[in-house]
């Protein structure tokens, strides 16, 4: 074991030079080739896309407040949908947790310096910051009204709106997805520290693996798919229209192709998150922590095969039906596996209730929620009754909100210590968290309640008998932004005011607390040598247990040197 | 502002009942696993709560039986609520014997809705009680989606195919139905009311008819006016086909392979006649793409469906060989 001496209290200082401030100026930034400082510029971006969208979602639900319509015309409701889809999708919920919080972590989980292609990670922020580009321009430029789907043939042949630059931004930010999947998967195969074989990896990091799988496979299916819409947009070529001999149902194969694993791509790295959150604050190994490691790949497998069950009301083969169906319900088992596993890992643990574990049981509870009305639309026969209506809207959002960002914001409190060095305010955060928590059930419960009374989905004006569960899920939303407003602001506020963090605060057996909080920009003093299991608190007689239980609220009570 | 809070919606076709039941049972098994597992996390919570600063978890290998238990008993629901959800499916799929036909066109942002007597409804449709009805349904645009709660029913209009749906209302009363597929700016207004009467009520409604043309009539007067008659003389010699007894038969088309003569087959072959040539025949026919509209291709199949229906079934289609029509029918694989 290679690795440091128990850190006293009195020793929490930030370390004297580290990636923060090993160099200074726009430029040590902007062309910086470390993973740690690539993922703080995911974190502006990704940031400045969630309040974005956020934005638009807010405009929607006070918009929705009355059945004529609140705020807006038709066509900008449509507009404002879109817009929403697009940005939290593509420039916030694929992004968000790989770009960031992978980026930053995989090297340090793995025990290397960097990713295999330092210069593809920042090429792939500048992809990324390209593809938004357009995304703004299409903004300013009066918005696209399509849905995120782009159904054909409305957005190839009808919609007067800018669905090309739209595309386009979309088609770019593609490539970052992919850059970053390829980096991944060449780092966890070729740079893991000596010992860390792969039962020994971090789920966090299967994960990723798993995820990146989708990235490379998927990702080019979506890009050729809209440079197709494109194509037949200007030049008339016929791939999707029936006026031009094209299949409009080939676009939605294609599509969905992608964004059906898409999904994967968003709560996968959330479910890495939570295997790594409930470990530590129930100081126990991840009960079958294989079983765990295979689900994320059967989960990136099986999530290829189910595509066609957004269609099942096209009027597709009857039999294709059945088989989605039926494949379908195949990938609900390693998502019921891994919630099974996490529920047991608590079972005789020693249990504390910090932000990052009322985060992960927030997950638990939202993604089971989420994943089981997911049953309900994989079974035929209700599927035809609520697809298209609230009811699909208010599943999507436990998964990709309830799950995919509960998992994120998770993430960020547990290593936002080892990013930034320093402690977030830890009472305000719990009360964020269950504000959170609480604000999202009640902006999309009522929705489980309007699909199923039949109200359909991108409606900017709606029948009078749906608008007392509308107003509650306003209501609620306006709950949910508080809680998303003010981590944003007390996580910048720690960043420089927060208690001085140490190498090791929660304590947790990863090897990215193994170094200092923030780490040096090569990462470790000498390579890591892993001779341990992975979450096994049994034998590592380095973790300072005592020091580190229930931390005090954090205030600024020793102004910390090294920083300034 | 409105003050009621409805929770459930209405119930009024035969589906509906099913549907609900599915519903409720998912329902159950959602409420009992999530209450299993919110009651798991409390009870871990309350339970094994920290209590000394150093202490760590009972490390506990989990045996093989439970995973094992946790991975075959979310399997086995699975397959029941599959095989559940799979069996209302395929009855909605599953085309009634003789419904009452409704012919809908879906066009930004309105619905089309013609009785069999010809009577058209903009955005309104009425039928009788207790009776099969089926919505043979194509789009002149983009996609749209006929959607009634009420009935729990909906589906796709898809433009260039021509899509169906059938539902049995169970009880009268005025229900909404609503596009549900996005369709542009005013998606949201592009709905309008289902009204089921009594059989009296409705027989009243429609004989209260207009001077409209019935579908089969109307496609009897494109079928002239589009000069189909020239080649489709019904002779054995014609350049085209014959059409009497079509509909339904088995087509041997060239190179030996054989089509049932469907909604969609007939469709296909006024739009896209090269795409199946029917064996013993020239590929002449000109494509009538966008030369015909949505609603006279609905017209022109009625029409050639009729012509089925005055012979009783029993002319035998020239191309397909007598006697081995049953024996070669594939069974209907090919959905509109």
């Amino acid at each position: 074991m290679s690795t440091t001496a128990p850190i006293t209290p009195a020793a929490r200082t930030l370390p004297r030079e580290h990636y923060l401030n090993s160099s200074y100026g726009v430029r040590s930034w902007l062309l910086t080739t470390d993973h740690k400082r690539i993922g703080l510029l995911y974190l502006a971006s990704i940031t400045l896309f969630f309040f974005l969208g956020g934005a638009f979602a807010v405009m929607i639900r006070i918009h929705l407040l009355t059945p004529q319509g609140y705020l807006v015309s038709p066509q900008t409701y449509n507009k404002l949908f879109t817009m929403h889809g697009i940005v939290m999708i593509f420039f916030f919920l694929i992004p968000s947790i790989p770009a960031v919080l992978g980026n930053f972590l995989i090297p340090l989980m793995i025990g290397a310096k960097d990713l295999a292609f330092p210069r593809i990670n920042l090429l792939s922020w500048y992809v990324y910051n390209l593809g938004a580009l357009f995304t703004l321009y299409t903004i300013v430029n009066g918005g696209v009204d399509t849905g995120w789907t782009f159904y054909t043939p409305f957005s190839s042949m009808y919609s007067n709106s800018a669905v090309v630059p739209a595309a386009l931004g979309i088609f770019i930010t593609g490539f970052s997805s992919i850059l970053t999947g390829l980096n991944f998967i060449v780092t966890i195969h070729t740079m893991r520290a000596p010992g860390l074989t792969w039962f020994r990896l971090p789920i966090f990091v299967w994960s990723h693996y798993a995820t990146s799988i989708i990235m490379i496979l998927g990702t080019p299916v979506i890009a050729i798919t809209l440079l197709l819409v494109g194509l037949e947009r200007i030049f008339h070529l016929g791939f999707f229209s029936p006026s031009l001999g094209g299949d409009p149902l080939l676009f939605q194969h294609l599509f969905w192709f992608y964004s059906h694993p898409a999904v994967y791509i968003m709560v996968l790295p959330a479910m890495g998150v939570v295997s790594e959150l409930i470990p530590t604050f129930a100081r126990k190994a991840l009960f079958g922590y294989r079983f765990v490691a295979a689900a994320s790949l059967a989960i990136a497998v099986f999530g290829f095969l189910v595509w066609s069950h957004h269609m099942f009301v096209t009027g597709m083969s009857v039999y294709a039906a059945l088989a989605f169906s039926l494949l379908s319900y195949l990938v609900a088992i390693p998502s019921a596996i891994k919630v099974f596993n996490w529920t047991a890992t608590l079972y005789k643990g020693s249990i504390s209730y910090q932000t990052p574990m009322l985060y992960a049981l927030g997950f638990i509870g939202l993604f089971v929620i989420g994943g089981m009305t997911g049953l309900f639309l994989a079974a035929l026969g209700v599927d035809v009754h609520v697809h298209d209506t609230y009811f699909v809207v208010a599943h999507f959002h436990y998964i990709m909100v309830g799950g995919a960002v509960m998992g994120y914001l998770g993430g960020l409190h547990y290593w936002w210590p080892k990013i930034s060095g320093r402690m977030y305010p830890e009472t305000l955060a719990k009360i964020s968290a269950i504000i959170l928590f609480v604000g999202f059930n009640l902006t999309f419960f009522p929705q489980f309640i309007l699909g199923y009374l039949g109200m359909p989905r991108r409606y900017h004006t709606y029948p009078p008998e749906f608008q007392v569960l509308n107003v509650m899920s306003t209501a609620g939303a306006s709950v949910l932004a508080v809680g998303y407003l003010l981590p944003m602001i007390y996580l910048i506020w720690s960043a420089r005011y927060g208690r001085a963090a140490g190498r090791n605060p929660w304590p947790s057996t990863g090897l990215e607390w193994q170094t200092d909080s923030p780490p040096p920009t090569e990462n470790f003093d000498k390579t890591p040598v892993v001779t341990w299991d992975p979450y096994d608190f049994h034998h590592r007689p380095d973790l300072d247990l005592e020091s580190a239980a229930e931390l005090p609220p954090a205030l600024p009570a020793v102004r910390p040197v090294g920083h300034d | 502002m409105q003050s009621e809070l409805p929770l459930f919606p209405e119930r009024a076709s035969n589906f509906a009942g099913n549907v609900d039941a599915l519903f409720f049972f998912l329902l159950l098994v959602t409420i009992f696993f999530s209450g299993l597992i919110t009651f798991a996390i409390l009870y871990c919570f309350l339970k094994f709560r920290r209590k000394s600063k150093n202490e760590i978890g009972v490390q506990i290998d989990g045996p093989a039986w439970l995973e094992t238990a946790w991975i075959a008993i979310p399997a086995a629901i699975s397959v029941l609520l599959f095989a559940w959800g799979a069996t209302i499916y395929v009855n909605m799929r599953r085309p009634p014997k003789e419904p009452l036909e409704i012919y809908v066109i879906a066009k930004q942002w309105m619905w089309k809705l013609q009785q069999p007597d010809g009577r058209r409804e903009i955005n309104e449709l009425h039928i009788p009680v207790g009776r099969d009805i089926m919505l043979t349904m194509a789009s002149e645009d983009v996609i749209h989606d006929f959607f009634v709660p009420a009935f729990r029913v909906k589906a796709d209009v898809v433009p260039g195919r021509s899509t169906a749906m059938w539902f049995r209302a169970t009880r009268t009363g005025r229900y909404h139905f609503f596009c549900a597929q996005y369709c542009g700016t005013n998606h949201a207004v592009m709905g309008g009311w289902v009204t089921v009467m009594s059989p009296a009520e409705y027989e009243a409604w429609v004989s209260g008819s207009y001077g409209e043309l019935s579908p089969v009539a109307a496609g009897e007067k494109f079928f002239t006016q589009l000069a189909c008659n020239t080649c489709h003389t019904g002779a054995p010699q014609a350049r085209g086909p014959a059409l009497k007894g079509l509909y339904g038969s088995t087509v041997v088309l060239e190179g030996g392979q054989t089509v049932i003569a469907s909604d969609a087959y007939l469709r296909e072959s006024i739009l896209q006649p090269r795409a199946k040539i029917v064996a013993g025949y020239q590929p002449v026919m000109p494509t009538f793409q966008g030369l015909v509209s949505e609603e006279q291709v609905l017209d022109l199949i009625a029409y050639i469906k009729s012509l089925t229906t005055a012979q009783g079934g029993t002319v035998t289609h020239p191309p397909a060989a007598p006697g081995a029509a049953p024996a070669t029918a594939p069974p209907e694989k090919k959905t509109p």
